[in-house]
């Protein structure tokens, strides 16, 4: 789709602004509606709309395979070790006041690093979903069958 | 009432690119309901859940298949049946719900008034939900992103491997007709 001027441009103006648009989402959770599973799936939704005009070598060329699977574990990571580091410090599992001094302080900090272990999470798990989807048809067509005619012989 | 239309013509239809793109239609309607009923959150989710990726996934899934549903001669009886009791019941059970923006509802009884009350000096942020998401229910958002993780992990293992039975199906029928 790369031919066509008006996607590409459009696609130029929005993709930044949807990824500015979740990253608002994903840090201003606490203020406004929002959080880390809305602000993942609006991130890699942009990125889909670029795989989709760009192509998919091109998309993987700025997000690689390896990072989103590395991504998609990390984010868990982040959320189970912040709950284990309340542990360390003296606290219960997934318990934030002992990460700062100040209480308030502490959980605010303890929701946003949560949060966006989520939205990490959440957007490498929806990218790679699609990814596999994507990947899926080239991979039916370079074991040489055609799909339409397989379904109407089956 | 346009909900009722478009769950109806997404029934009807038989292109299954044109349900697609109906049922994001769906999506947004109900995300735009509950906006008017003040769940931002709710809202946000199903805006770029339901009407997008579900929907974008939907039409990467339907490159895979042909484009049109396959015509079913006759009607199945018994799903008809079932289909008719659970409505039959839900709509019972409507009468019984307690009203609409009563305070004095159970659901207005149980923990909601702590988490209320407690957000501001507990955390000193303004949404509960994020409150209660990440800090007093923290432990079952954990299950969520793990669940995610997990069935992000099954479609790869699903789908990441090339199609080899039916390769060998394809090689077959050109073994044939040679």
């Amino acid at each position: 789709m790369k031919d066509n001027a008006i996607l590409v441009i459009v696609a130029r103006f929005l993709i930044p602004l949807v990824m500015l648009f979740g990253l608002y989402v994903q840090f201003h959770g606490e203020y406004s509606p929002g959080g880390g599973f809305q602000a993942g799936v609006l991130f890699a939704a942009a990125w889909i709309l670029f795989v989709l005009i760009y192509g998919l070598e091109t998309g993987l060329r700025v997000i690689p395979l390896r990072v989103i699977y590395s991504f998609a574990c990390l984010g868990v990571l982040l959320y189970c070790s912040v709950g284990l580091l309340g542990v360390i410090l003296g606290g219960r599992f997934l318990d934030y006041q002992p990460l700062l001094a100040s209480p308030q302080a502490a959980q605010q900090a303890g929701i946003i690093l949560v949060e966006f272990g989520v939205g990490v999470t959440v957007a490498s798990v929806v990218m790679m979903v699609f990814l596999q989807f994507a990947r899926r048809r080239a991979l039916s067509q370079a074991a040489g069958l055609e799909l339409d005619q397989e379904q109407d012989r089956s | 009432m346009f909900l009722l239309v478009v769950g109806t013509a997404v029934v009807l239809t038989r292109d299954l690119l044109k349900a697609a793109m109906l049922f994001a239609i769906y999506s947004l309607t109900i995300a735009g309901l509950f906006v008017v009923l003040d769940a931002g959150d709710v809202a946000l989710t199903e805006a770029a859940v339901g009407a997008g990726i579900s929907t974008i996934l939907i039409l990467a899934a339907l490159t895979l298949v042909p484009g049109r549903e396959r015509q079913q001669k006759g009607h199945s009886l018994p799903a008809l049946l079932i289909v008719l009791i659970t409505g039959a019941a839900l709509v019972y059970a409507v009468s019984d719900l307690p009203e609409f923006g009563n305070p004095n509802n159970p659901v207005h009884q149980h923990v909601g008034p702590y988490y209320v009350e407690q957000t501001y000096p507990d955390m000193g942020i303004p949404n509960m939900v994020a409150a209660v998401l990440a800090s007093y229910r923290s432990i079952d958002t954990m299950g969520e992103a793990i669940v995610i993780l997990t069935a992000g992990i099954a479609v790869y293992a699903l789908l990441s491997v090339p199609p080899k039975r039916r390769r060998r199906r394809a090689a077959e029928n050109k073994d044939e007709s040679q």
